[in-house]
């Protein structure tokens, strides 16, 4: 019984229905544990891993830097800003607002630097339902190729205090 | 060797003193502490239930965080410090080794948890239950977390004195029974996870004095999940420990092999630490490489061993039911099993929510490719509902109607009220977890006050079909508020009020 000490030899070899059943799951395992690294080469939905040190001045003032050269017109008060898709994109969290609103060129690809200059942040595309963290220090690159037109939300999902649930910003695809 | 000690006439366990009333209190706070949680998680329901919406902004993630606390890590771990006594004294027949180790742990516990309370109900500390820095609380909150996670830690380490002394003393010859070796496995992790706990809140602790000027938000993710979830698989073990447990008392239950379920513990040990960067998928710093070989590789040695219990568990019981005579068939054991019993539906209804509702979507979740589409969606939240909640928490409330008659000596009020509990209380969770997990999917995120994001800069309107899930989870978690009350009224109601057996 599991409550009481085990008597004789108990290190004994597997019963016929246990070994089944263990091989089945370690083989389980084996193909779940194998096919996340093979996903990872023939699917299209990774994380991005390219990440650089940034400080919040030096960010801003890459944000700034991107305003006066493509800032293309005003959306509720933000900045609507329509990069070369040739040159870096940066996007900057902080409490409680993405800046600036990007206008994107569908079918190319942007490669967008996303960082916080205050807190951690989560950056969640909707609806397509995409997440990632934004961590403040943290130049995070992101390849982004929209692939249809319109309007997407950028919410944050992750806690930075009580304005977090005003916390939208938007992205026009084009 | 001779101390004070009483044979009880249910479980033919014999008892000893001290033990016993340290058991007796913990779980009497624990079921406290639970009734308390559970009162705050119905007011984050209905906050995020949108047809009431009931909690002010900073209320809901005051609310929030209190329940987080109470419900994840005061009961549960209260709980826990009552088995660790159970598994290292009654177990092996023996004493408690050091009785005042014991009363320190409850103190420090006691007092961790009122500090911490105070500081987040009193608005010092709105930066939820995992305190992300540069978010910073009052630091009298993180002395809170570390008193208890101090308190916690003698705890752990009594149960391998405990276990020393009982074999000096000859209480056991070779090796600790089952049950008991899976505490001892959950001490194990109890102390790898908070010795992360100790890197990561003893430094954000001098950082709210002002003795350390920054701490990496980056690397405090890192170390903090590294208590974060270790510490779940705390909870992992003891709840399977418990499976074993009630088998065996209900049963007269043994595993089928004591070296596969053995071994299955040492999986959980070796392998769940650094499979906690499955939650730092979506982090930047992290190489690719880093997450897949600490995600892959090494989470799914761990759920190789869930998988062993899956099989272990269950097969015990209809062993041990076959013997008692229902061998008719391939499942006259499972229709005749004691269901109006509520240690065995509990433990039965653990057994199956853990496996299919929490296991599989952590599995799934655990992967690179969807934690992108669900990492801190509402997702999350389902998923460790069906672990903690309809896992864990079940199976102690199960191990909790068995213990009370025999360390409080009192019988069970309410029968008929026990009786259904567990499947009202799993029912509730099942609803909820699922149809939270259904939300997550359309990106409606975890932690947030208003989906509706009627004050943002840019409204927002999720999919049609959201509003019916948000409604669900409403009543899911309304029939699972039931089922919880219901627990504390048989539970305290028998322990204060029950029929004294001699």
């Amino acid at each position: 019984m599991a409550i009481h000490e085990p008597q004789g030899n108990w290190w004994q070899p597997l019963s016929k229905d246990e070994k089944i059943w263990f091989i089945l799951a370690l083989v389980w395992m084996l193909v779940s544990f194998l096919y996340m690294p093979i996903q990872h080469f023939i699917g299209v939905q990774n994380p991005p891993s390219e990440s650089y040190r940034v400080s919040a001045e030096d960010f801003e003032a890459l944000i700034e830097a991107q305003e006066e050269k493509y800032t293309v017109g005003e959306e509720n008060g933000f900045p609507v800003v329509r990069p070369n898709p040739d040159e870096p994109v940066y996007l900057k969290a902080s409490m409680w607002e993405w800046t600036p609103v990007l206008e994107l060129e569908k079918d190319k690809t942007y490669k967008i630097h996303l960082s916080s200059v205050d807190l951690v942040h989560g950056f969640s595309i909707q609806p397509i339902n995409l997440n990632l963290m934004v961590i403040p220090g943290i130049d995070y690159v992101v390849n982004l190729k929209p692939t249809s037109s319109g309007d997407f939300r950028i919410l944050c999902n992750e806690f930075c205090g009580l304005g977090h649930h005003t916390m939208v910003g938007k992205i026009n695809v084009i | 060797m001779s101390f004070e000690k009483r044979t009880c006439e249910i479980s033919g366990l014999e008892i000893e003193k001290n033990s016993e009333s340290m058991i007796k209190l913990n779980m009497a706070t624990a079921i406290i502490f639970f009734a308390i949680g559970g009162a705050a998680g119905l007011l984050v329901l209905l906050t995020r239930w949108p047809a009431i919406h009931l909690l002010p902004v900073e209320w809901y993630y005051r609310w929030l965080t209190a329940h987080g606390l109470l419900a994840l890590l005061v009961w549960i771990i209260f709980f826990e410090v009552a088995l660790v006594h159970f598994g290292s004294v009654t177990l092996l027949k023996s004493r408690l080794a050091v009785p005042i180790l014991s009363k320190i742990t409850y103190g420090l516990m006691l007092g961790g948890t009122l500090l911490v309370v105070v500081m987040v109900l009193g608005g010092q500390a709105d930066v939820l239950f995992t305190s992300y820095v540069p978010l910073q609380a009052h630091p009298l909150y993180y002395l809170g977390i570390i008193l208890f996670a101090v308190g916690s830690l003698i705890a752990f380490i009594h149960f391998f004195i405990n276990a020393v002394v009982a074999k000096k003393e000859g209480e056991y010859k070779r090796t600790l029974p089952m049950v008991s070796f899976g505490i001892m496995a959950a001490s194990i992790i109890g102390i790898m996870s908070i010795a992360h706990g100790a890197a990561i809140y003893i430094p954000t602790f001098l950082w709210s004095l002002g003795i350390i000027e920054t701490i990496d938000p980056s690397a405090y993710r890192l170390v903090w999940w590294g208590l974060g979830h270790t510490s779940q698989q705390i909870n992992v073990c003891m709840m399977v420990a418990c499976w074993y447990g009630i088998a065996a008392f209900l049963f007269k239950a043994k595993p089928a092999s004591e070296k596969l379920c053995r071994s299955a513990f040492v999986l959980y040990i070796l392998f769940i630490n650094v499979a906690s960067e499955h939650h730092l998928l979506v982090d930047p710093v992290f190489s690719t490489w880093h997450k897949i070989v600490n995600t892959s590789y090494v989470m799914h040695l761990a759920v190789l061993a869930s998988m062993i219990h899956a099989f272990a568990v269950p097969a015990s019981i209809e062993m041990g039911l076959r013997k008692q005579g229902y061998n008719n068939g391939l499942f006259e054991w499972l229709k005749k099993a004691p269901w109006g019993n509520p240690a065995f539906s509990a433990t039965f209804i653990s057994i199956v929510l853990f496996g299919f509702l929490g296991g599989t979507t952590g599995v799934i979740f655990g992967t690179e490719q969807f934690s992108i589409i669900r990492h801190n969606t509402w997702a999350i939240t389902g998923h460790f509902h069906g672990t903690v909640v309809a896992g864990t928490t079940i199976a102690f409330m199960g191990m909790a109607y068995f213990l009370i008659p025999v360390f409080f000596k009192r019988d069970l009020i309410m029968p008929g009220v026990a009786k259904l509990q567990p499947f009202v209380y799993g029912t509730g969770i099942t609803i909820l977890s699922i149809t939270m997990m259904a939300a997550g999917t359309f990106g409606v995120p975890r932690r947030h006050w208003d989906y509706n994001f009627s004050d943002a800069p840019f409204g927002y309107q999720f999919d049609s079909t959201v509003d019916i899930f948000m409604g669900l989870v409403g009543i899911g978690g309304l029939i699972a508020v039931v089922g919880g009350a219901m627990f504390v009224f048989v539970t305290l109601g028998s322990i204060f009020k029950g029929n004294k057996r001699a």
